[in-house]
Protein backbone atom coordinates (compact mmCIF):
# COMPACT_ATOMS: atom_id res chain seq x y z
CA UNK A 1 0.00 0.00 0.00
CA UNK A 2 2.78 2.14 1.74
CA UNK A 3 4.50 1.12 -1.47
CA UNK A 4 2.12 1.65 -4.27
CA UNK A 5 1.76 5.69 -3.06
CA UNK A 6 5.39 5.99 -3.01
CA UNK A 7 5.63 4.68 -6.57
CA UNK A 8 2.77 6.84 -7.85
CA UNK A 9 3.97 10.29 -6.12
CA UNK A 10 7.64 9.40 -7.42
CA UNK A 11 6.50 8.62 -11.08
CA UNK A 12 4.52 12.11 -10.26
CA UNK A 13 7.04 14.07 -9.80
CA UNK A 14 9.58 12.51 -12.97
CA UNK A 15 6.66 12.79 -15.10
CA UNK A 16 5.50 16.44 -14.52
CA UNK A 17 9.01 17.51 -14.34
CA UNK A 18 10.14 15.37 -17.27
CA UNK A 19 7.00 16.88 -19.43
CA UNK A 20 8.21 20.87 -18.44
CA UNK A 21 11.84 19.57 -19.33
CA UNK A 22 10.30 18.96 -23.09
CA UNK A 23 7.67 21.61 -22.99
CA UNK A 24 8.73 24.58 -21.46
CA UNK A 25 10.41 27.51 -23.66
CA UNK A 26 12.91 29.09 -20.94
CA UNK A 27 15.73 26.46 -21.60
CA UNK A 28 16.99 27.15 -17.79
CA UNK A 29 13.72 26.14 -16.98
CA UNK A 30 14.08 23.20 -18.54
CA UNK A 31 17.41 22.44 -17.50
CA UNK A 32 16.85 22.64 -13.68
CA UNK A 33 13.18 20.73 -13.96
CA UNK A 34 15.69 17.84 -14.60
CA UNK A 35 16.70 18.27 -11.20
CA UNK A 36 12.89 16.57 -9.82
CA UNK A 37 13.07 14.39 -12.99
CA UNK A 38 16.38 12.61 -11.67
CA UNK A 39 15.23 12.53 -8.07
CA UNK A 40 12.00 10.83 -8.63
CA UNK A 41 13.86 7.98 -10.40
CA UNK A 42 16.44 8.39 -7.82
CA UNK A 43 13.50 7.12 -5.55
CA UNK A 44 12.23 4.55 -7.89
CA UNK A 45 16.17 2.98 -7.66
CA UNK A 46 15.63 3.37 -3.88
CA UNK A 47 12.10 0.89 -4.00
CA UNK A 48 14.13 -1.39 -5.85
CA UNK A 49 16.49 -1.53 -3.02
CA UNK A 50 19.23 -0.05 -4.98
CA UNK A 51 20.80 2.15 -2.78
CA UNK A 52 23.99 2.59 -4.07
CA UNK A 53 22.64 3.55 -7.42
CA UNK A 54 20.45 5.60 -5.96
CA UNK A 55 23.32 7.40 -4.16
CA UNK A 56 25.32 7.81 -7.91
CA UNK A 57 22.72 8.63 -9.52
CA UNK A 58 22.16 11.90 -7.30
CA UNK A 59 25.77 12.59 -7.40
CA UNK A 60 26.39 12.25 -10.84
CA UNK A 61 23.32 13.09 -12.51
CA UNK A 62 21.41 15.74 -10.34
CA UNK A 63 24.26 17.19 -8.83
CA UNK A 64 26.79 17.21 -11.78
CA UNK A 65 25.26 16.74 -15.24
CA UNK A 66 22.53 19.26 -14.45
CA UNK A 67 25.25 22.05 -13.39
CA UNK A 68 27.40 20.70 -16.13
CA UNK A 69 24.13 21.60 -18.65
CA UNK A 70 23.44 24.97 -16.65
CA UNK A 71 27.25 26.57 -16.98
CA UNK A 72 27.03 25.52 -20.97
CA UNK A 73 23.65 27.27 -21.14
CA UNK A 74 24.80 30.09 -19.28
CA UNK A 75 28.87 30.36 -20.69
CA UNK A 76 27.01 30.12 -24.58
CA UNK A 77 27.18 33.44 -26.49
CA UNK A 78 24.27 34.70 -28.24
CA UNK A 79 20.61 34.27 -27.04
CA UNK A 80 19.52 34.31 -23.62
CA UNK A 81 17.75 30.59 -24.18
CA UNK A 82 14.59 32.36 -23.63
CA UNK A 83 11.22 31.33 -25.86
CA UNK A 84 13.32 28.81 -27.41
CA UNK A 85 10.72 26.53 -29.46
CA UNK A 86 11.33 22.94 -28.64
CA UNK A 87 8.98 21.80 -31.70
CA UNK A 88 8.48 22.08 -35.19
CA UNK A 89 6.16 21.67 -37.85
CA UNK A 90 6.07 18.01 -38.72
CA UNK A 91 3.85 17.35 -35.55
CA UNK A 92 2.11 14.66 -37.29
CA UNK A 93 5.05 13.23 -38.10
CA UNK A 94 6.76 13.42 -34.92
CA UNK A 95 3.19 12.13 -33.31
CA UNK A 96 3.75 8.87 -35.66
CA UNK A 97 6.80 8.17 -35.07
CA UNK A 98 6.15 8.60 -30.96
CA UNK A 99 3.15 6.05 -30.99
CA UNK A 100 5.05 3.25 -32.97
CA UNK A 101 7.45 3.71 -30.62
CA UNK A 102 5.42 3.37 -27.52
CA UNK A 103 2.96 0.91 -29.16
CA UNK A 104 6.86 -1.22 -29.67
CA UNK A 105 8.01 -0.91 -25.88
CA UNK A 106 4.58 -1.94 -24.56
CA UNK A 107 4.35 -5.09 -26.65
CA UNK A 108 7.67 -5.66 -25.76
CA UNK A 109 7.16 -4.64 -21.96
CA UNK A 110 4.12 -6.99 -22.08
CA UNK A 111 5.49 -10.18 -23.92
CA UNK A 112 8.97 -9.82 -21.36
CA UNK A 113 8.72 -12.90 -18.78
CA UNK A 114 9.98 -10.55 -16.18
CA UNK A 115 12.20 -12.80 -14.15
CA UNK A 116 12.46 -13.06 -10.34
CA UNK A 117 15.50 -14.19 -9.02
CA UNK A 118 14.64 -16.54 -6.04
CA UNK A 119 18.10 -15.35 -3.98
CA UNK A 120 17.55 -12.34 -1.52
CA UNK A 121 19.78 -9.25 -2.27
CA UNK A 122 22.78 -9.25 -0.78
CA UNK A 123 22.91 -6.55 2.48
CA UNK A 124 25.75 -4.86 1.00
CA UNK A 125 25.55 -4.19 -2.62
CA UNK A 126 28.20 -1.47 -3.03
CA UNK A 127 30.82 -4.80 -2.39
CA UNK A 128 28.79 -6.60 -4.29
CA UNK A 129 29.30 -4.43 -7.56
CA UNK A 130 32.46 -3.38 -7.23
CA UNK A 131 33.91 -7.01 -6.89
CA UNK A 132 31.69 -7.30 -10.48
CA UNK A 133 33.28 -4.57 -12.21
CA UNK A 134 36.86 -6.32 -11.24
CA UNK A 135 36.01 -9.68 -12.04
CA UNK A 136 33.50 -10.54 -14.66
CA UNK A 137 32.76 -6.69 -15.79
CA UNK A 138 35.81 -6.07 -16.06
CA UNK A 139 36.01 -5.56 -19.96
CA UNK A 140 32.80 -3.62 -19.66
CA UNK A 141 34.67 -1.43 -17.01
CA UNK A 142 37.50 -0.91 -18.94
CA UNK A 143 36.58 0.21 -21.96
CA UNK A 144 34.02 2.85 -20.63
CA UNK A 145 37.26 4.25 -18.51
CA UNK A 146 39.07 3.98 -21.48
CA UNK A 147 36.23 5.70 -23.50
CA UNK A 148 35.53 8.72 -20.89
CA UNK A 149 39.65 9.61 -21.04
CA UNK A 150 39.54 9.57 -24.71
CA UNK A 151 36.22 12.49 -24.57
CA UNK A 152 38.02 14.10 -21.90
CA UNK A 153 41.43 14.25 -23.60
CA UNK A 154 39.36 15.67 -27.32
CA UNK A 155 37.08 18.43 -24.75
CA UNK A 156 40.74 19.74 -24.13
CA UNK A 157 41.93 19.23 -27.61
CA UNK A 158 39.06 21.19 -28.65
CA UNK A 159 39.24 23.47 -26.18
CA UNK A 160 42.62 24.73 -26.34
CA UNK A 161 42.20 25.18 -30.10
CA UNK A 162 40.49 28.16 -29.87
CA UNK A 163 43.15 30.35 -28.66
CA UNK B 1 9.97 -6.54 4.40
CA UNK B 2 6.86 -4.60 5.71
CA UNK B 3 6.78 -1.24 6.71
CA UNK B 4 4.75 0.89 8.90
CA UNK B 5 4.50 3.65 6.23
CA UNK B 6 2.06 5.76 8.50
CA UNK B 7 4.31 5.72 11.47
CA UNK B 8 7.47 6.11 9.11
CA UNK B 9 5.85 9.32 7.36
CA UNK B 10 5.48 10.78 11.36
CA UNK B 11 9.21 9.59 11.84
CA UNK B 12 10.16 11.64 9.13
CA UNK B 13 8.75 14.62 9.72
CA UNK B 14 9.54 14.62 13.30
CA UNK B 15 13.33 14.08 12.56
CA UNK B 16 13.47 16.83 9.82
CA UNK B 17 11.33 19.26 12.41
CA UNK B 18 14.51 18.50 15.08
CA UNK B 19 17.21 18.29 12.73
CA UNK B 20 15.96 21.71 11.54
CA UNK B 21 15.68 23.39 15.00
CA UNK B 22 19.22 22.03 15.85
CA UNK B 23 20.68 23.61 12.91
CA UNK B 24 18.71 26.85 12.78
CA UNK B 25 19.22 27.78 16.64
CA UNK B 26 22.73 25.55 17.33
CA UNK B 27 24.01 26.02 13.72
CA UNK B 28 23.05 29.37 11.93
CA UNK B 29 22.33 31.48 14.96
CA UNK B 30 25.13 30.12 17.44
CA UNK B 31 27.44 29.80 14.41
CA UNK B 32 26.84 33.29 13.58
CA UNK B 33 27.48 34.27 17.08
CA UNK B 34 31.15 32.15 17.03
CA UNK B 35 32.24 33.45 13.90
CA UNK B 36 31.64 36.90 15.06
CA UNK B 37 33.08 36.70 18.20
CA UNK B 38 36.02 34.52 17.08
CA UNK B 39 36.61 37.07 14.15
CA UNK B 40 36.96 39.84 16.80
CA UNK B 41 39.27 38.00 18.84
CA UNK B 42 41.32 37.39 16.46
CA UNK B 43 41.60 40.58 14.71
CA UNK B 44 42.00 41.96 18.48
CA UNK B 45 38.63 43.81 18.58
CA UNK B 46 35.31 43.12 20.54
CA UNK B 47 32.70 41.43 18.36
CA UNK B 48 29.11 42.16 19.29
CA UNK B 49 28.59 43.55 22.70
CA UNK B 50 25.66 45.35 23.21
CA UNK B 51 22.44 43.06 22.94
CA UNK B 52 21.98 40.53 25.79
CA UNK B 53 25.36 39.38 28.45
CA UNK B 54 28.68 40.13 26.49
CA UNK B 55 26.48 40.59 22.94
CA UNK B 56 24.99 36.95 23.69
CA UNK B 57 21.38 37.65 22.26
CA UNK B 58 23.19 39.80 19.17
CA UNK B 59 22.12 36.86 16.42
CA UNK B 60 19.18 36.08 18.29
CA UNK B 61 18.01 39.81 17.60
CA UNK B 62 19.22 39.51 13.80
CA UNK B 63 17.45 36.57 13.27
CA UNK B 64 14.17 38.50 14.24
CA UNK B 65 14.79 41.41 12.17
CA UNK B 66 14.93 38.84 9.55
CA UNK B 67 11.70 37.53 9.83
CA UNK B 68 9.94 40.82 9.56
CA UNK B 69 11.83 42.04 6.71
CA UNK B 70 9.84 42.49 3.28
CA UNK B 71 10.28 40.04 0.48
CA UNK B 72 11.51 41.55 -2.59
CA UNK B 73 11.59 39.83 -5.74
CA UNK B 74 13.52 41.68 -8.46
CA UNK B 75 11.34 43.05 -11.43
CA UNK B 76 13.27 40.85 -13.59
CA UNK B 77 13.99 37.81 -11.53
CA UNK B 78 12.28 34.51 -12.68
CA UNK B 79 9.63 34.34 -10.21
CA UNK B 80 9.41 30.59 -9.93
CA UNK B 81 13.24 30.08 -9.74
CA UNK B 82 13.79 32.64 -7.75
CA UNK B 83 11.53 31.96 -4.94
CA UNK B 84 12.93 27.87 -4.79
CA UNK B 85 16.86 28.53 -4.46
CA UNK B 86 17.11 29.21 -1.26
CA UNK B 87 14.94 26.31 -0.29
CA UNK B 88 16.83 23.72 -2.31
CA UNK B 89 20.05 25.44 -0.47
CA UNK B 90 18.15 24.73 2.87
CA UNK B 91 16.93 21.47 2.03
CA UNK B 92 20.17 20.42 0.72
CA UNK B 93 21.91 21.58 3.69
CA UNK B 94 19.32 20.01 6.27
CA UNK B 95 19.43 15.82 4.83
CA UNK B 96 23.13 16.21 5.07
CA UNK B 97 22.49 15.31 8.78
CA UNK B 98 20.90 12.34 8.28
CA UNK B 99 24.00 10.31 7.95
CA UNK B 100 25.55 11.98 11.24
CA UNK B 101 25.91 9.52 14.12
CA UNK B 102 25.93 11.64 17.04
CA UNK B 103 25.74 9.23 19.49
CA UNK B 104 25.11 4.92 19.69
CA UNK B 105 22.11 5.06 18.07
CA UNK B 106 21.35 8.80 18.39
CA UNK B 107 21.37 9.00 14.18
CA UNK B 108 18.30 9.83 11.69
CA UNK B 109 19.45 6.52 9.54
CA UNK B 110 21.99 4.42 9.59
CA UNK B 111 22.36 3.96 5.55
CA UNK B 112 24.98 1.22 4.37
CA UNK B 113 25.80 4.44 1.89
CA UNK B 114 26.23 6.96 4.32
CA UNK B 115 29.54 8.40 2.84
CA UNK B 116 27.77 8.78 -0.59
CA UNK B 117 24.72 9.57 0.23
CA UNK B 118 26.95 12.46 2.54
CA UNK B 119 27.99 13.62 -0.89
CA UNK B 120 25.44 13.11 -2.82
CA UNK B 121 23.58 15.42 -0.75
CA UNK B 122 26.66 18.10 -0.45
CA UNK B 123 26.28 18.04 -4.37
CA UNK B 124 23.03 19.31 -4.72
CA UNK B 125 23.71 22.82 -2.81
CA UNK B 126 25.53 24.10 -5.90
CA UNK B 127 22.42 23.84 -7.81
CA UNK B 128 20.38 26.04 -5.89
CA UNK B 129 23.43 28.19 -6.11
CA UNK B 130 23.23 28.75 -9.43
CA UNK B 131 19.87 29.02 -9.98
CA UNK B 132 19.96 31.86 -7.21
CA UNK B 133 22.31 33.88 -8.92
CA UNK B 134 20.41 33.16 -12.61
CA UNK B 135 17.32 33.96 -11.95
CA UNK B 136 18.33 37.07 -9.67
CA UNK B 137 18.77 38.69 -13.14
CA UNK B 138 21.59 40.86 -12.01
CA UNK B 139 25.09 40.45 -13.87
CA UNK B 140 26.82 39.91 -10.03
CA UNK B 141 25.00 37.61 -9.01
CA UNK B 142 25.59 35.37 -12.17
CA UNK B 143 29.11 35.79 -11.78
CA UNK B 144 28.86 34.68 -8.11
CA UNK B 145 26.65 31.60 -9.43
CA UNK B 146 28.72 30.47 -12.19
CA UNK B 147 32.16 30.72 -9.90
CA UNK B 148 30.11 28.74 -7.28
CA UNK B 149 29.52 26.03 -9.75
CA UNK B 150 33.29 25.65 -10.90
CA UNK B 151 34.74 25.81 -7.67
CA UNK B 152 31.85 23.23 -6.38
CA UNK B 153 32.49 20.38 -9.26
CA UNK B 154 36.37 21.12 -9.02
CA UNK B 155 36.12 20.52 -5.18
CA UNK B 156 33.79 17.38 -5.19
CA UNK B 157 36.33 15.16 -6.85
CA UNK B 158 39.36 15.63 -4.49
CA UNK B 159 36.10 15.49 -1.38
CA UNK B 160 35.23 12.32 -2.82
CA UNK B 161 38.93 10.64 -3.32
CA UNK B 162 39.32 11.65 1.06
CA UNK B 163 36.04 9.63 1.31
CA UNK B 164 36.62 6.68 -1.01
CA UNK B 165 40.26 6.14 1.09
CA UNK B 166 38.48 6.73 4.78
CA UNK B 167 36.05 3.88 3.14
CA UNK B 168 38.08 1.81 1.67
CA UNK B 169 40.46 1.68 5.22
CA UNK B 170 37.58 0.98 6.93
CA UNK B 171 35.90 -1.34 4.77
CA UNK B 172 32.57 -0.14 4.58
CA UNK B 173 30.40 3.50 3.94
CA UNK B 174 27.99 3.31 6.77
CA UNK B 175 28.82 6.07 9.13
CA UNK B 176 28.38 4.43 12.17
CA UNK B 177 30.59 1.42 11.27
CA UNK B 178 33.58 3.73 9.98
CA UNK B 179 33.30 5.53 13.81
CA UNK B 180 33.14 1.32 15.11
CA UNK B 181 36.13 0.74 13.08
CA UNK B 182 38.48 3.61 14.34
CA UNK B 183 37.59 2.46 17.89
CA UNK B 184 39.36 -0.95 16.64
CA UNK B 185 42.26 0.59 14.73
CA UNK B 186 42.49 4.38 16.21
CA UNK B 187 41.93 7.19 14.75
CA UNK B 188 41.91 7.87 11.18
CA UNK B 189 43.52 11.71 11.49
CA UNK B 190 46.74 8.96 11.74
CA UNK B 191 46.28 6.72 9.28
CA UNK B 192 44.58 8.84 6.84
CA UNK B 193 46.18 11.73 7.63
CA UNK B 194 46.56 12.84 3.38
CA UNK B 195 43.66 12.07 3.37
CA UNK B 196 42.18 14.48 6.13
CA UNK B 197 44.11 16.95 4.81
CA UNK B 198 42.48 16.68 1.58
CA UNK B 199 39.23 16.98 3.25
CA UNK B 200 39.31 19.65 5.06
CA UNK B 201 40.53 21.84 2.31
CA UNK B 202 38.08 20.49 -0.40
CA UNK B 203 35.33 20.81 2.79
CA UNK B 204 35.96 24.57 3.27
CA UNK B 205 36.21 25.24 -1.03
CA UNK B 206 32.60 23.12 -0.92
CA UNK B 207 30.77 25.28 1.69
CA UNK B 208 32.41 28.58 0.13
CA UNK B 209 34.16 29.98 2.68
CA UNK B 210 37.26 32.01 2.64
CA UNK B 211 40.34 32.03 1.53
CA UNK B 212 37.72 30.21 -1.05
CA UNK B 213 34.66 32.56 -0.87
CA UNK B 214 35.04 33.42 -4.22
CA UNK B 215 31.07 32.63 -5.07
CA UNK B 216 29.98 35.42 -2.84
CA UNK B 217 33.32 37.98 -2.45
CA UNK B 218 31.69 40.84 -0.98
CA UNK B 219 34.32 42.96 -2.32
CA UNK B 220 33.57 42.26 -6.02
CA UNK B 221 30.70 40.65 -6.35
CA UNK B 222 28.67 42.84 -3.95
CA UNK B 223 27.49 39.31 -2.05
CA UNK B 224 27.59 37.16 -5.09
CA UNK B 225 24.62 34.87 -5.65
CA UNK B 226 22.29 35.92 -2.83
CA UNK B 227 22.77 39.81 -3.71
CA UNK B 228 19.14 40.39 -4.92
CA UNK B 229 17.95 38.34 -1.53
CA UNK B 230 16.14 39.74 1.12
CA UNK B 231 14.58 38.61 4.65
CA UNK B 232 14.02 35.38 5.49
CA UNK B 233 15.03 34.02 1.96
CA UNK B 234 18.30 35.65 2.41
CA UNK B 235 18.53 33.82 6.03
CA UNK B 236 17.61 30.76 4.33
CA UNK B 237 21.07 30.53 2.15
CA UNK B 238 22.20 31.64 5.34
CA UNK B 239 21.10 28.75 7.24
CA UNK B 240 21.77 26.60 4.28
CA UNK B 241 25.73 27.20 4.26
CA UNK B 242 25.91 27.37 7.96
CA UNK B 243 24.25 23.80 8.04
CA UNK B 244 26.72 22.67 5.13
CA UNK B 245 29.81 23.97 6.96
CA UNK B 246 28.35 22.26 10.40
CA UNK B 247 27.42 19.14 8.63
CA UNK B 248 31.20 18.85 6.80
CA UNK B 249 32.96 19.38 10.61
CA UNK B 250 30.47 16.61 11.67
CA UNK B 251 31.66 14.31 8.94
CA UNK B 252 34.86 14.78 9.72
CA UNK B 253 34.76 14.67 12.86
CA UNK B 254 32.96 11.02 12.28
CA UNK B 255 35.36 10.07 9.52
CA UNK B 256 38.81 11.49 10.87
CA UNK B 257 38.56 12.09 14.79
CA UNK B 258 37.02 8.95 16.43
CA UNK B 259 33.37 10.02 16.33
CA UNK B 260 31.47 9.54 19.64
CA UNK B 261 34.25 7.81 21.27
CA UNK B 262 35.92 8.95 24.05
CA UNK B 263 37.02 9.01 27.47
CA UNK B 264 34.51 9.53 31.09
CA UNK B 265 32.51 11.93 29.13
CA UNK B 266 28.92 10.79 27.71
CA UNK B 267 29.62 10.85 23.95
CA UNK B 268 27.31 13.28 22.91
CA UNK B 269 29.35 15.82 25.04
CA UNK B 270 32.79 13.80 22.96
CA UNK B 271 30.66 14.67 19.63
CA UNK B 272 30.47 17.96 20.07
CA UNK B 273 33.22 18.93 21.82
CA UNK B 274 35.33 17.26 18.42
CA UNK B 275 33.35 18.88 16.02
CA UNK B 276 33.34 22.66 17.48
CA UNK B 277 36.96 22.22 16.86
CA UNK B 278 36.79 21.46 13.90
CA UNK B 279 33.86 24.22 13.33
CA UNK B 280 36.82 26.78 15.27
CA UNK B 281 39.80 25.56 13.00
CA UNK B 282 37.44 26.66 9.69
CA UNK B 283 36.78 30.05 11.55
CA UNK B 284 40.69 30.43 12.38
CA UNK B 285 41.38 29.82 8.55
CA UNK B 286 38.59 32.60 7.92
CA UNK B 287 39.96 35.42 9.83
CA UNK B 288 43.68 34.49 8.96
CA UNK B 289 43.77 33.88 5.23
CA UNK B 290 43.24 35.92 1.89
CA UNK B 291 41.22 35.32 -0.67
CA UNK B 292 42.72 33.16 -3.41
CA UNK B 293 42.25 33.76 -7.14
CA UNK B 294 39.95 31.81 -9.31
CA UNK B 295 42.61 30.43 -11.43
CA UNK B 296 44.96 29.73 -8.38
CA UNK B 297 41.59 28.25 -6.86
CA UNK B 298 41.39 25.66 -10.26
CA UNK B 299 45.33 24.71 -10.07
CA UNK B 300 45.29 24.70 -6.50
CA UNK B 301 42.20 21.37 -6.78
CA UNK B 302 42.72 20.33 -10.12
CA UNK B 303 47.17 20.37 -9.91
CA UNK B 304 47.47 19.27 -6.40
CA UNK B 305 44.55 17.81 -4.54
CA UNK B 306 43.42 15.77 -6.94
CA UNK B 307 46.64 14.08 -8.27
CA UNK B 308 47.43 13.50 -4.46
CA UNK B 309 44.14 12.08 -3.66
CA UNK B 310 44.66 9.71 -6.41
CA UNK B 311 47.90 8.79 -5.58
CA UNK B 312 46.86 8.30 -1.70
CA UNK B 313 44.09 6.12 -2.87
CA UNK B 314 46.84 3.96 -4.54
CA UNK B 315 48.79 3.69 -1.46
CA UNK B 316 45.40 2.89 0.72
CA UNK B 317 44.80 0.00 -1.05
CA UNK B 318 48.30 -1.30 -1.61
CA UNK B 319 48.21 -0.61 2.38
CA UNK B 320 45.15 -2.73 2.86
CA UNK B 321 46.04 -5.23 0.14
CA UNK B 322 49.35 -5.93 1.08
Amino acid sequence: MGELAAFIILSAIALVSAVVVVTSGNIVRSALSLVPTFLGVTGLYILLQAEFVAGIQVLIYAGAITVLILFVIMLTEGGTGLRVRQVNEQVAAGLLATVVLAGLLIGVFLRTDWPRGPGALPQYTAEAIGRTFLTTAVLIFEVTSLLLLVSLIGAIIVARRER
Amino acid sequence: MTINWPLEVVKAVLAAVIVFTFLAVIGAMLGVLLERKIGGWIQSRLGPKHVGRQGLLQTVADTIKLLQKEHITPHAADVAIFNTAPLIVAVAGLLDWIVIPFAPGLIVRDLNIGVLFFAAMASLTVVGILAGGFASNNKYALLGGLRSASQMISYELPLAAALIAVAMEAGTLSTVSIVEAQARQGWFVIWQFPAFVIFMIAATAEVNRVPFDLPEAESELVAGYFSEYTGMRFALFQLGEYAEMFAMAALATTLFLGGWKGPILPPLVWFFIKMYAIVFFLMWMRWTYPRLRLDQLLNLSWKLLLPAGLVWILITGYRITF
